[in-house]
């Protein structure tokens, strides 16, 4: 029986193992910034493309090294090629960081749900991503822009550290330049030469034009940075079950299981990583979990 | 006159406040712009107006020797650049520079402040609207420090 290239793409993933890692191909590595990296990789054997939601994450196999939980970054819409950013924090992402094109890692997933991109259909949509949070929002950005007719105002607010540790530079400097989309970055700390805005990513928030009352906000990046985020588009309008956050806690089974990404009695892995803002808003108050 | 009053009255910086005090606000202030990389203040330098950015973009900045100019903030249309006016010694404590062109309204911090002295109606409202804006400007500052993005 012949597959069409659709039904192998919805297929993938339905009957596999989730515990079982599948071989991965690097297809080729760059360098996004001083400390991150894109990989991206194709499937080993004939294997189909793994279909993935924006907002889900896989956990690669350094062999050797270990496993580690790294979001998509890549196009819902072309998945035939995963791409993943990834900042180099530790041994597993060091390791990734040595893979040359034609080496073999192990892919697990996807897992998690996704941003809310059906349910934000006829709204304004926010995004706001904090560093490397940038990258688990490109591909619900991609979706967005892919049906941009279904959407309202698009918004992306976007803050770093320095100029230098600005991702995704060029497709910033892309949709920076289109009509339907708003596009503001801010660093905290910039040289003389710099011309851009300098000062938290939450003070891009009260400028930013959208209408409170019909809008989606998606964020992702350090949990402070959301934190704050979050009050500061409260204090503009958008009501909390509009707003979502990706969280980020230490995965390792991906599934549920092993219990270590517990979060009060939700599992980051797969109740999330996105939530809505109104139901995480009780656990975000309680510190140390 | 009319203009800027216009302007002024509908400015969230202004909103609810009394007719007779917007009256003398708007007696202070003055339509200005800056080209690009020309300074608005100097470090050091009297503190004696304020403005309230129309559009354009502003840099707050600090000279470091051997590094040169750092910049430290920027401001854009709608905010309000400058408060050291309102406290003594009055001197200005960072350079800001228009990034682009940049048109403001300046409003004479010195000439509001002595009509504060005796308006003290006056001088409360002036201070709530910028106890406001330099709250805003220490959480954001406070915020920076952190240095979120290294932790992540």
């Amino acid at each position: 029986m012949s597959t069409t290239p659709i039904d192998a793409v919805s297929l993938a993933g339905l009957n596999a193992d989730p515990m079982l890692p599948r071989p991965y191909r690097v297809q080729r590595l760059r360098k996004e910034t001083p400390d991150t990296f894109t990989l991206d990789l194709e499937p080993s054997s004939a294997a189909a493309a793994m279909a993935f939601a924006p907002g889900q994450f896989n956990m690669l196999y350094a062999f050797g090294a270990g496993e580690a939980p790294v979001s998509i970054s890549g196009d819902p819409a072309h998945p035939a090629t995963l791409v993943h950013t990834i900042r180099e924090v530790g041994a597993v992402t060091r390791a990734l960081h040595q893979l040359k094109p034609s080496h073999t890692l192990g892919v697990r997933g996807p897992f998690g749900v996704g941003w809310p991109v059906a349910e934000a259909r006829g709204a304004d949509v926010v995004i706001v991503a904090g560093g490397i949070g940038l990258a688990p929002l490109r591909p619900a950005l991609y979706h967005v822009l892919a049906a941009r007719k279904q959407y309202g105002k698009v918004v992306l607010l976007y803050g770093t550290r320095t100029p230098a540790d600005i991702l995704y530079l060029r497709e910033l400097q892309q949709w920076h330049s289109r009509f339907d989309l708003e596009v503001h970055v801010t660093v905290d700390r910039a040289p003389g030469e710099w011309h851009g805005n300098v000062g938290v990513v939450t003070k891009l928030i009260p400028r930013a034009p959208f209408d409170p009352q019909s809008t989606v906000a998606m964020l992702c990046g350090p949990e402070v940075m959301m934190r704050f985020t979050v009050q500061d588009l409260e204090r503009r309008g958008v009501a909390r079950e509009n707003i979502y956050l990706s969280m980020e806690r230490n995965m390792k089974c991906a599934v549920g299981f092993c219990g270590h990404c517990q979060y009060g009695p939700t599992f980051i892995c797969k109740d999330g990583p996105v939530f809505r803002y109104d139901r995480l808003a009780p656990l975000l108050a309680v510190r140390e979990i | 006159m009319e203009n800027l009053e216009r302007i002024l009255v509908e400015h969230p910086f202004f909103q609810g406040m009394k007719r007779e005090h917007l009256d003398l606000v708007v007696g202070c202030a003055a339509n200005v712009r800056f080209d690009a990389g020309q300074f608005i203040l100097r470090e050091g330098e009297e503190a004696n107006e304020f403005y309230l950015i129309r559009h354009g973009q502003v840099a707050l900045e600090v000279f470091a020797p051997e590094r040169g100019s750092i910049t430290i903030q920027t401001l854009g249309e709608g905010e309000i650049l400058g408060w050291s006016w309102l406290v003594p010694p009055y001197r200005w404590k960072f350079d800001a520079r228009a990034v682009e062109l940049t048109r403001a309204i300046a409003l004479d911090g010195k000439c509001l402040r002595e009509k504060s002295e005796n308006d003290c109606a006056l001088g409360y409202e002036l201070l709530k609207r910028f106890s406001q804006v330099m709250v805003e400007h220490l959480q954001a500052a406070r915020f920076q420090l952190l240095n979120v993005y290294d932790a992540h």
